[in-house]
């Protein structure tokens, strides 16, 4: 590896990832967040000085002893921890897959806005974005994060038109009302961007997670919805 | 040549030779629509089901086995009609008088049949036993000729479930020639290849030829009797669909009352019964519920099929199993799908009738197959979990268009070619063997070369590979020389008569070899490169246990280190299996492939280098050993795909297993992504895929509860079970098989 290579941090890869952006997709998990979500079911990413480290041009060859599983939709998905703290390595990275041809998609929080983001940006073909609440208050205590930056972050999308997938985690007692559904759909409509929003079910196995790195569960009180909720939620939402 | 039952048939050379593959090819019609034209179950079919249904859940009450006729040995016309419902079937025809009533077969050994009488409550009529005094069996034969090195490798275990005391199986008849030409112009081609043989020297290869021939030929007509003995005639060729599936199915069932083989396979048989039931439709005599109806009845038939075993047999193969093998789907040389209605009916099956591991329904997957059918398949798997999948692209280029699975995943050209059934070598162990200088920890058996225990305080990698290529070379020998002997034996005193009159006179052979153990051998190889290996030795000095310290490779994570051990490891021992010759000059072939065995050849296993304790399961077939898949699915499936077919063409198996949530959210998406993983995994030139899909828990439940589960059906290694006909032991080495989850 040279010198002047920049490497990642690397959390783990999935070969196999089919509920990451569309398709059948490869899925490189990004070392290091700068939010703690008190819902986060991966708390051993947070660390930034921990993972494996990998040069893009690793990580492309190994994208790429999938690609005949890919089909028309699938590709390549950068997920974390959150990958806009990496946000050059993960240019290098998606740019190297778009000159095979390898379709790219950004799991992000949407958390950070920076002249790298806008560079990772333009080689991006689809981000999933993970809206956490839609409610200031909400955002900062359990997120650590502030909404304005996050709707910053989506209009800077739409303005560059790249497909935009809406995800939420559907916590009972915080956002598993209608006022969130009203919200969220006003933002879709304030955005064409979106063209697909998935609500999903806030899930408590990464209790053992938190156990066994001797660290609290914020949510471990928050019991898990009703699958009846979210299929009520889902149906409120205009699509 | 013509016929008024050929009548509306394309005429080609199949009217003037044996060649049911032409005839497929002049008359089918390929489908690539959706499943929207099927069916359901009528209610004759569903009265007919619940009868059925309620003699398992008798067989089961009784242990397994719900009746055995001792009084006969079976053959094909040795009982009276057998009916589940007389009135109400449209196929017809049972091995014996009644429905799951087992016969019993001397013909391949007594003791196996004596044993499987005993631990049912049964005892062998005097009748059976006095005829048999007076005639060899197959088991007989071998153990007269068996050195004492090839009981040695039996009793120690290098060796296992050698088809030495029962029928080796795995021959499939081409039972599709009774329905298209007739039983006696069958016997006219016969008798000419019989007097042929007069035109050449007479050699012990044409004497031997002479007198199966006339076997061959006295069996086909037995099995025209057998056939009026049900009102039917059989002589000429059949005239409607119902009257070729019949034909076929008689075909079948004469073999399957002739030989009890481990693995009886049925061929490729619904694209051709696709033909009738086209002709049937646009004369007007069928509908599209009768042909259904008639492909629900054909596929109760072969769901009540039965064999006697003993229980350790079904240590072995568990489950109860015949793998009635059918082969579905894939293309035809001249681009054209072989996918037919009729292949679509076949699967529908299980929603007619639900899910089950019989008949053994094996999907020959392209690239190229219509998209409608590839998400039918992929839908009755998720549903179902009851089908495995099979490369055509892979496997046509070799065998034609018109090849069958025997068994789990050993091709062979249909009426074609054949193959003699060598069960499988235990490589983990031989390589433990090859440590111990010649010494069987396990069993206390001395066996192969005789050399000093490694000595070394770590294991050195090109010392122990030296040291272990010497065996696998002495082993090889010695597993060809041993089949040889067993496969003389079984043409002498076991010959299929029934299935070998559905074959060509000059037939091509397969000579199959196994191996078990090969992603321990794999792992505990790199383990000795890559990590620190030392070995922990008993009192008497022998290696009994390793200390691993450090990481190393694994298998099935896509990780050429160690994937080419295995794939070295497949080419060094084909390459010795081929430097001995075979009996009838058969092509040497090796599969890796466990059926449930792999508990038991774990269990007969030491402790090995690659962390593995002592006794403990072996991964299935060609799988990665369970949980040390680090990377996903696919990084597993490539692993194994790098395995070659041209080592081991007599089938690579992969038993995958995956949660509903981990294959996608929505069903269409699950349906859309198993196709994925199907295109990519073949495309890789990948041989063979189980495909489960269901929960760990679900599996954990039934396991509790037996009873609240009756029907459910898992993919094992080359073929589906009834979960609950496992044993515990091996139902919980299922259980704790890597489940590919959602994270």
């Amino acid at each position: 590896m040279s010198e002047n290579q920049i490497t990642g941090r690397v959390h783990s890869l999935q070969s196999l990832g089919t509920v990451d952006g569309p398709g059948i997709r490869f899925v490189v998990f990004m070392q290091g967040c700068n939010l703690r979500c008190k819902c986060c079911h991966n708390p051993d990413t947070w660390a930034v000085d921990e993972g494996v480290e990998y040069t893009a041009s690793q990580l492309v060859q190994k994208a790429e002893r999938y690609r005949e599983y890919f089909g028309p939709d699938g590709g390549i998905t950068v997920s974390g921890g959150e990958p806009l703290l990496q946000a050059e390595f993960v240019y290098e990275l998606f740019s190297l897959c778009k000159d095979k041809g390898i379709n790219t998609c950004l799991d992000t929080s949407g958390s950070v806005l920076s002249d790298k983001v806008e560079k990772l940006l333009s080689v991006t073909d689809r981000v999933l974005l993970d809206i956490k609440y839609t409610d200031d208050l909400l955002y900062r205590e359990n997120a650590g994060c502030d909404m304005d930056v996050v709707l910053k972050f989506l209009s800077r999308l739409n303005s560059l038109k790249i497909p935009t997938t809406l995800r939420q985690v559907i916590i009972p007692g915080l956002n598993d009302n209608d006022g969130n559904i009203d919200a969220i759909n006003k933002i879709v409509s304030a955005n064409p961007c979106v063209d697909k929003v998935e609500l999903l079910p806030f899930k408590k196995i990464c209790q053992v997670k938190y156990d066994s790195m001797g660290i609290e569960f914020p949510f471990s009180h928050i019991p898990e919805p009703d699958p009846e909720v979210i299929n009520n939620l889902k149906e409120k939402l205009c699509f | 040549m013509n016929h008024e039952n050929w009548k509306n048939f394309n005429s080609g050379i199949w009217q003037t030779e044996i060649n049911v593959r032409d005839f497929i090819q002049t008359n089918y019609r390929q489908y690539e629509g959706d499943a929207q034209f099927l069916s359901s179950a009528t209610d004759r079919t569903r009265d007919l089901m619940e009868k059925v249904q309620a003699l398992f859940k008798e067989e089961s009450r009784r242990g397994g086995v719900l009746d055995v006729d001792t009084s006969v040995a079976s053959s094909l016309k040795s009982y009276k009609p057998g009916y589940i419902d007389k009135d109400n079937e449209i196929i017809v025809g049972l091995q014996t008088d009644a429905p799951l009533k087992r016969g019993v077969n001397p013909f391949g050994g007594m003791r196996m049949v004596k044993q499987a009488c005993e631990a049912y409550g049964y005892e062998l009529s005097a009748e059976v036993e006095e005829e048999f005094m007076y005639r060899t069996t197959h088991n007989d034969g071998v153990f007269r000729v068996y050195t004492d090195e090839m009981r040695k490798a039996r009793s120690s275990h290098v060796i296992t479930g050698l088809p030495d005391a029962y029928g080796r199986g795995r021959i499939i008849g081409d039972y599709r020639r009774i329905a298209l030409y007739g039983i006696d112009k069958l016997i006219e081609e016969k008798k000419k290849d019989k007097a042929n043989l007069a035109n050449d020297n007479f050699n012990t290869d044409s004497v031997r030829l002479g007198e199966e021939l006339f076997q061959q030929i006295t069996f086909l007509g037995y099995l025209k009797e057998m056939a009026a003995m049900y009102g039917f005639d059989i002589s000429q060729p059949a005239a409607n669909a119902r009257e070729a599936i019949q034909w076929t199915y008689f075909g079948y069932l004469a073999s399957i009352k002739e030989q009890n083989g481990a693995a009886m396979s049925l061929g490729r048989v619904s694209t051709f019964f696709d033909i009738y039931i086209e002709r049937d439709i646009a004369a007007g005599i069928l509908d599209e519920e009768g042909a259904q109806e008639l492909m629900d009845d054909f596929v109760i038939k072969l769901r009540v099929a039965r064999h006697l075993r003993t229980p350790e047999y079904n240590e072995l193969f568990g489950g109860d199993p015949m793998w009635i093998t059918e082969a579905v789907g894939g293309m035809g040389e001249d681009g054209r799908t072989l996918v037919t209605k009729n292949s679509f009916r076949l699967l529908n099956t299980l929603y007619t009738l639900g899910s089950s591991p019989e008949p053994n329904i094996t999907i020959l997957w392209s690239k190229s197959l219509p998209e409608n059918f590839k998400k039918f398949c992929a839908k009755v798997s998720a549903d179902t979990d009851s089908i495995q999948y099979e490369n055509d692209d892979l496997m046509r280029p070799i065998y034609g268009d018109d090849y069958a699975i025997a068994c789990c995943v050993s091709a062979m050209k249909v009426g074609k070619q054949m193959q003699f059934f060598g069960a499988r070598c235990n490589l983990a162990k031989l390589l433990l063997i090859a440590l111990n200088g010649g010494y069987d920890t396990t069993s206390g058996i001395h066996i192969g070369p005789q050399m000093p225990v490694m000595d070394g305080d770590k294991l050195d990698f090109d010392s122990v590979m030296e040291r272990y290529n010497t065996y696998i070379e002495w082993l090889s020998k010695l597993y060809v020389n041993t089949m040889n002997v067993i496969h003389y034996m079984h043409d002498k005193y076991a010959y299929e008569k029934t299935q070998m009159a559905l074959h060509d006179t000059q037939v091509g052979r397969f000579m199959a070899f196994g191996i078990a153990g090969l992603s321990v051998v794999a792992d505990s190889l790199s383990a000795v490169k890559y990590a620190t290996v030392r070995p922990v030795k008993n009192e008497e000095g022998y290696i009994t246990d390793f200390e691993t310290t450090g990481d190393f490779p694994k298998y099935g994570n896509d990780d050429d280190r160690v994937d080419l051990i295995a794939k070295d490891m497949t080419h060094k021992v084909i390459t010795e299996l081929r430097k001995t010759p075979t009996y009838r000059n058969a092509e040497h072939t090796l599969s890796v492939l466990t059926i449930t065995s792999n508990v038991m050849y774990g269990k007969n296993t030491g402790a090995t280098p690659d962390g593995r304790e002592c006794g403990t399961p072996f991964a299935p077939g060609a799988n990665p050993m369970h949980n040390r898949e680090e990377n996903g699915a696919l990084a597993s499936l490539n692993s194994v795909a790098k395995i070659s077919y041209d080592d081991c063409r007599d089938g690579i198996s992969n038993t995958f297993s995956i949660t509903p949530d981990a294959l996608g959210k929505t069903e269409e998406d699950r349906v859309n992504n198993l196709v994925g993983i199907l295109d990519g995994y073949f495309s890789k030139m990948a041989h063979h895929i189980n495909v489960n899909v269901m929960n760990r828990e679900q599996l954990i439940k039934a396991y509790e509860n037996p009873e609240d589960y009756p029907n459910l059906t898992i993919r094992v290694s080359g073929y589906a079970v009834n979960f609950c006909k496992l044993s515990r032991e091996q139902q919980r080495e299922v259980i704790s098989r890597t489940f590919h989850e959602c994270i």
